[in-house]
């Protein structure tokens, strides 16, 4: 479900630049999601094409770029990447310690399109 | 000839617009707004409805329920004789700036010390959503399991503190309270935990007062 209110978004704001740029078709969007979003590649494009159905940006496909999730150690700031995270044992390989700050893995980010 | 037009632009730019906006809105009320967050069931309703009986004697009190269809929370919380607003979601997983800037004028906030706003239940999407709030609450009840913080780690990541509810259950379920616990911290050091039976009361006075101290050290701002 999370996929229809994102997508929505992302429709007002490529239309929005697509007037700006005059442009006829859109091919791709690129966009940059964080791992911790849940968000669908299959479910994004389907809930896109239904929402963009009759604009310039119809049949464009959805590519997205995963941006890691990374945690930074609280006590020596080193980084840590992580996928759907397991905490067990998990350690900050420099210091041992095991407190953590996220850093990134929650965004969304348009990155570019390609058009015509 | 294909061209590449760089958009460069976060998606949830417009969602952070107008929850600061909410936000500076809260500041010059005086309203305390609390996100509540949990999965279906686990008990924000039922949490609400204890933590309002506490404390409406000491501050006015007020409801954003964002339930996706029916009114049931609503009518809870209207049988405690307290003003809520009832959001349609329209079947949206979460609540946004923008559906509690639009829930406001149905509630008295110049004349209001507390808001609550009872999100959607889901572990993911709310988290992601900044609604002008003071600080972002969850629920983990102890049915739901240990695994919770490894699996949503935003939403653990994103509160300041966490409800563990329903602990009249634990000898009934194999939740791993220490784990459970261990990683949340884990994720956010600085995580509150509070353990809770909304059935039986227990551990809810913990919870108040600390709330109570959070809404008067605002108030006295
Ligand atoms: N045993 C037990 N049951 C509880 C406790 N807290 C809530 N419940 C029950 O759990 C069920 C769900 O509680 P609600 O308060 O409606 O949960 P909710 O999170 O508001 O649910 P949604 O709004 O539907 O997402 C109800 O049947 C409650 O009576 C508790 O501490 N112990
Ligand atoms: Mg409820
Ligand atoms: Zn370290
Ligand atoms: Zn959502």
């Amino acid at each position: 479900m999370h996929e229809l209110p994102v997508m929505q978004s992302i429709l007002t704001i490529v239309l929005k630049h697509a007037a700006r740029h005059n442009v006829k078709k859109v091919h791709a969007i690129n966009l940059l999601v964080g791992k911790l979003s849940d968000l669908e590649v299959e479910w994004m494009q389907r809930y896109f094409d239904h929402l963009s159905a009759g604009t310039v940006v119809a049949g464009a496909r959805i590519k997205v770029g995963w941006v890691p999730a990374v945690l930074s150690c609280e006590v020596c700031q080193t980084r840590v990447e992580v996928d759907k995270v397991n905490l067990d044992g998990i350690t900050c390989p420099v210091c041992a310690k095991n407190k953590f700050q996220l850093v990134s893995g929650k965004k969304y980010h348009i990155k570019s399109m390609e058009a015509e | 000839m294909s061209t590449k037009v760089t958009v460069v632009k976060n998606v949830l730019d417009a969602n952070d617009r107008l929850a600061a906006e909410n936000r500076t809105l809260f500041a010059d009320k005086k309203v305390f707004v609390v996100n509540l967050m949990s999965s279906p069931g686990a008990g924000k309703t039922s949490l609400l409805e204890r933590t309002i009986q506490e404390l409406q004697g000491t501050w006015k009190i007020g409801v954003i329920e964002g339930d996706i269809q029916d009114t049931y929370d609503a009518d809870r919380i209207a049988a405690l004789d307290i003003p809520v607003v009832q959001i349609n979601t329209g079947g949206a997983c979460h609540i946004d700036g923008n559906m509690v800037r639009e829930a406001l004028p149905g509630l008295n906030i110049d004349a209001m010390d507390l808001l609550f706003v009872e999100n959607v239940g889901n572990l993911v999407c709310p988290a992601e959503f900044d609604i002008g709030e003071e600080m972002k609450i969850m629920i983990l009840s102890t049915p739901e399991g240990a695994d919770k913080p490894a699996k949503y780690p935003l939403m653990f990541q994103s509160s300041t503190a966490l409800i563990i509810n329903k602990i009249d259950l634990l000898p009934y379920v194999s939740f791993d309270l220490e784990k459970a616990k261990r990683d949340a911290l884990i994720l956010n050091p600085k995580l509150l935990i509070f353990e809770i039976s909304c059935k039986t009361g227990d551990g809810l006075k913990d919870w108040t007062r600390w709330l109570n101290e959070q809404i008067t050290a605002l108030a006295s701002k």
